[in-house]
C-alpha cells in the first residue's frame, strides 16, 4: 500500500494536443480516488501516466515516496483494470491469474494459494479453467478484477472498467468494488465519466474539463458546493440549472454574477414564487416527475412529486441559499 | 426483395460459360490428361500408348533418383519457408513497433514480390554468379570459396535464398496485419504484469498470432514446393548431381526434356495429391486447431 502523489502533471501528445495539463493530487494511503469529466478530458492519458503506460511530458508522479517517471510499469507494483478487461484469450482464467505472480517467481505454492483466495473473493472458483470466451461480461470482468487483487499491489488503476457491462448488472459491481476495497484498503485511482459512478465510489471526486482539475472534494462537498459552472452541470442528475443573470434581473442579490445556478429539487411550486416557469415537457421516473420549461429564453428543469399539480405555467420559489453563482467569463463560483 | 427471374434456362450457362471453360481448358483438361497420362507407357515415338496399370507409379517409388527429388524437395521447403517466414516476422514486429513509419515500409516490401520468380531467380543467379557475381566476391574476401556450381550445398543454399526473397514480402503483409489485431492492451496488461518484451511476445503476441502463422506455413510448403519451378529453372536447373531437382522441376524435367510423358505424368499426380492434402490440412485445422 502506499499514497500517489502528482505533481504539475501533464501531457502533450507527440501530435501537439495538449491531453493533461498542471495536475495536482495527493492521494492518501488507502484513499479510493475517482477521476470523473468528459469524453477526450484527458482521464485515461492521466491514469496511463500513472501507470506508466504512457511518458510523462511534465511534473512527476510519485508511488509512496519514489519519483517513478523513468520507472517500468511492472516495477510500480501497481495494478490495472482495463475496460475491455485486456485478459488472455488463449489462457485459462486460472493462468490469467497466475501470470503476474509467475512472471515475479512467486513460488508455486504462494500462486495457487492466491488464487484461490482471489477467485473465492470473487466467486469465480467454478470457472478457474475455462477459458476468457466462454465467460459473460459480467464474468470477465471479475476475472479482470481477480488478476489485479492477486498480485496484492500498492494500488489499483481502473479504467472505466464497468463501462461494457449492462445497465443492472454496473450498478451491483459497483457495489462489490466498493466493498472490495474497504476491505483490503489498497490505494485506488479509477476513471469514468459516469457522474453517478463517481458519487457513489469515490472517497474524494477529482473532476476533470479539458485536461485541467476544476474541482477536488468529497462527493457532498462537489455536489453541495461545485466550485465551478461545469462542475455543476457535470455533477448531479438531473443536472443543475444554470441560467444566465440576464434573463432574470429580478431575483435579488444575483446582480454580480454571471451565471445562476439551481437544482432542479431546490425549486418549488409556489404562488407567489419569482420566477415563472413556461412547462414544455413532463417526464414521469414513477416516484417523482421531471418539469422542462424555461423562462426567460432560459431552460429550466425541475423535479416535482408524481402527485402534484401541472399547469401550463407555474410559479417557482427557491430558498436563497440554495443559489450557486458563478463568474460570467471564467465560470468559476463566487460567494 | 426483388428477384431476378431466368425464363431462358440457357442464359445463366451461357453467362458462366467463360469461366468454365477458362477453368475446364486450363485446369481439368490438364488434369485429366496427366491423370490419363500417368497409367499409359507411350513408345519412342510417341504414336501408340498402353495402359500398365500403375507400373508407373511404381517405378517412381524403385526410383533412386526420385527418392532423392523427394528429400532435396522436403529440406528445400522446410529451409525456404523457415528462413522466408522468420525474416517476414522479424521485420513485422520491428515495423509494428514504429507504426507510423509503416505505409512506405510496407509499400516497399512488397517489390520483391512483384517480381516475377524468373526474375529474381536471374536477379539472384547473377548476385551469386561465380565468376562475375558480387556475393561470390564477398563471400572469397571473408575466406568462402563460393560455388552453386560444383557445390551441392552451395546451390541449395542459391535457390533457398532466391526463393525465399521472394515470399518475405508477402509473408511481412500478413504478418504485420496479424500483429495490428493484436490488442495493444494485452500487451499493455502483460506489461504491468511484470513480462519484458522478449516474454511479451512469446507468451501473448505469438500465440495470438498463431492463426496467421499456420496460414502462412501453409502457403509457405504449397509456394516452395510448386512455386518455385521459375527460381530452379533460372539458377542451377536441378543440378549439380541432382541437388536442387525438386519435385515439380523434376516433372517438367522429365517430361518435357527426358520426353518421359507416364513417368512425368505420374510425378504431377503425386503432386496434385500433395496440394489436395496441404489445401484440406488448411481448411480443417485452421478453424479447428489454432484457436484460443
Ligand atoms: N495516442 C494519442 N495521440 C494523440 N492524442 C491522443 C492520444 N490519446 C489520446 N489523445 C488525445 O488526448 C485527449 C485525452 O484523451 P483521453 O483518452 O485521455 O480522454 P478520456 O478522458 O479518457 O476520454 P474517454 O472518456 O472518451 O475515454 C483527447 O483529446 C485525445 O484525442
Ligand atoms: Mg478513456
Amino acid at each position: 500500500m502506499a499514497s500517489i502523489t502528482l505533481n504539475n502533471l501533464g501531457k502533450v501528445y507527440p501530435g501537439g494536443t495538449r491531453a493533461v495539463g498542471d495536475v495536482n493530487i495527493d492521494i492518501a494511503d488507502g484513499e479510493f480516488i475517482v477521476l470523473v469529466g468528459p469524453s477526450g478530458c484527458g482521464k485515461s492519458t492521466l491514469l496511463r501516466m500513472v501507470a506508466g503506460l504512457e511518458n510523462i511530458t511534465d511534473g512527476e508522479v510519485r508511488i509512496g515516496e519514489r519519483v517513478v517517471n523513468q520507472v517500468e510499469p511492472a516495477d510500480r507494483d501497481i495494478a490495472m483494470v482495463f475496460q475491455n478487461y485486456a485478459l488472455y484469450p488463449h489462457m485459462s482464467v486460472r493462468q490469467n491469474l497466475a501470470y503476474g505472480l509467475k512472471n515475479r517467481r512467486t513460488p508455486k505454492a504462494e500462486i495457487d494459494r492466491r488464487v484461490n483466495e482471489a477467485a473465492e473473493i470473487l466467486q469465480i472458483g467454478q470457472f478457474l479453467d475455462r477459458k476468457p470466451r466462454a465467460l459473460s461480461g459480467g464474468q470477465r470482468q471479475r476475472v479482470a478484477m481477480g488478476r489485479a487483487i492477486v498480485r496484492e499491489p500498492a494500488a489499483f488503476l481502473f479504467d472505466e472498467p464497468l463501462s461494457n457491462l449492462d445497465a443492472k448488472l454496473r450498478v451491483a459491481m459497483r457495489l462489490e468494488i466498493k466493498e472490495l476495497q474497504k476491505r483490503l484498503r489498497t490505494t485506488s485511482l479509477y476513471v469514468t465519466h459516469d457522474q453517478l459512478e463517481a458519487m457513489t465510489l469515490a472517497d474524494r471526486l477529482v473532476v476533470l474539463n479539458g485536461g485541467k482539475v476544476e474541482q477536488i472534494g468529497t462527493p457532498l462537498e462537489v455536489y453541495r458546493r461545485p466550485a465551478s459552472a461545469f462542475v455543476a452541470g457535470f455533477i448531479g442528475s438531473p443536472a443543475m440549472n444554470l441560467i444566465d443573470a440576464r434573463a432574470v434581473p429580478h431575483l435579488p442579490g444575483t446582480a454580480h454574477a454571471g451565471t445562476i445556478g439551481i437544482r432542479p429539487e431546490d425549486l418549488t411550486v409556489t404562488p407567489d414564487g419569482p420566477i415563472l416557469m413556461d412547462v414544455l415537457a413532463v417526464e414521469e421516473l414513477g416516484a417523482q416527475r421531471l418539469v422542462h420549461g424555461q423562462t426567460g429564453g432560459e431552460k429550466l428543469t425541475i423535479t416535482l412529486p408524481s402527485d402534484s399539480e401541472l399547469a401550463d405555467t407555474l410559479r417557482l420559489g427557491f430558498d436563497r441559499a440554495s443559489l450557486h453563482l458563478f463568474h460570467r467569463e471564467t465560470g468559476v463560483r463566487i460567494d | 426483395m426483388k428477384r431476378t427471374i431466368f425464363n431462358n434456362q440457357l442464359l445463366p450457362w451461357l453467362l458462366l460459360a467463360p469461366q468454365l471453360a477458362i477453368t475446364f481448358i486450363f485446369f481439368l483438361w490438364p488434369a485429366g490428361q496427366a491423370i490419363k497420362q500417368s497409367f499409359l507407357r507411350e513408345d519412342a515415338f510417341g504414336i501408340n500408348s498402353s495402359f500398365v496399370g500403375l507400373a508407373n507409379f511404381r517405378a517412381l517409388l524403385d526410383s533412386p533418383e526420385y527418392m532423392n527429388s523427394l528429400q532435396v524437395t522436403a529440406v528445400f521447403a522446410v529451409l525456404v519457408t523457415a528462413l522466408s517466414m522468420g525474416l517476414s516476422l522479424l521485420l513485422a514486429v520491428a515495423v509494428d513497433r514504429m507504426i507510423r513509419s509503416t505505409r512506405l515500409y510496407t509499400t516497399l516490401l512488397v517489390w520483391p514480390y512483384a517480381v516475377a520468380p524468373a526474375v529474381a531467380g536471374i536477379l539472384w543467379w547473377f548476385i551469386f554468379n561465380p565468376t562475375i557475381g558480387v556475393m561470390p566476391y564477398v563471400l572469397n574476401v571473408i575466406g568462402y570459396d563460393w560455388n552453386h556450381i560444383s557445390s551441392k550445398t552451395d546451390a541449395m543454399i542459391l535457390v533457398v535464398v532466391a526463393s525465399a526473397w521472394k515470399q518475405i514480402s508477402y509473408n511481412f503483409l500478413f504478418f504485420v496485419a496479424g500483429l495490428q489485431a493484436v490488442p495493444a492492451s494485452l500487451r499493455e496488461a502483460a506489461a504491468i504484469d511484470g513480462a519484458g518484451p522478449v516474454r511479451r511476445f512469446f507468451d501473448i503476441t505469438f500465440p495470438l498470432l498463431s492463426p496467421t502463422t499456420f496460414f502462412l506455413l501453409v502457403v509457405n510448403i504449397v509456394y516452395a514446393m510448386f512455386d518455385t519451378f521459375g527460381v530452379i529453372d533460372a539458377t542451377t536447373e536441378g543440378g549439380p548431381a541432382q541437388a536442387t531437382n525438386i519435385m515439380v522441376y523434376k516433372v517438367y524435367f522429365d517430361g518435357f526434356v527426358g520426353q518421359n510423358i507416364g513417368s512425368s505424368a505420374a510425378q504431377s499426380v503425386v503432386l496434385m495429391l500433395l496440394v489436395v492434402t496441404l489445401t484440406v490440412i488448411q481448411f480443417r485445422w485452421v478453424e479447428k486447431k489454432v484457436e484460443y
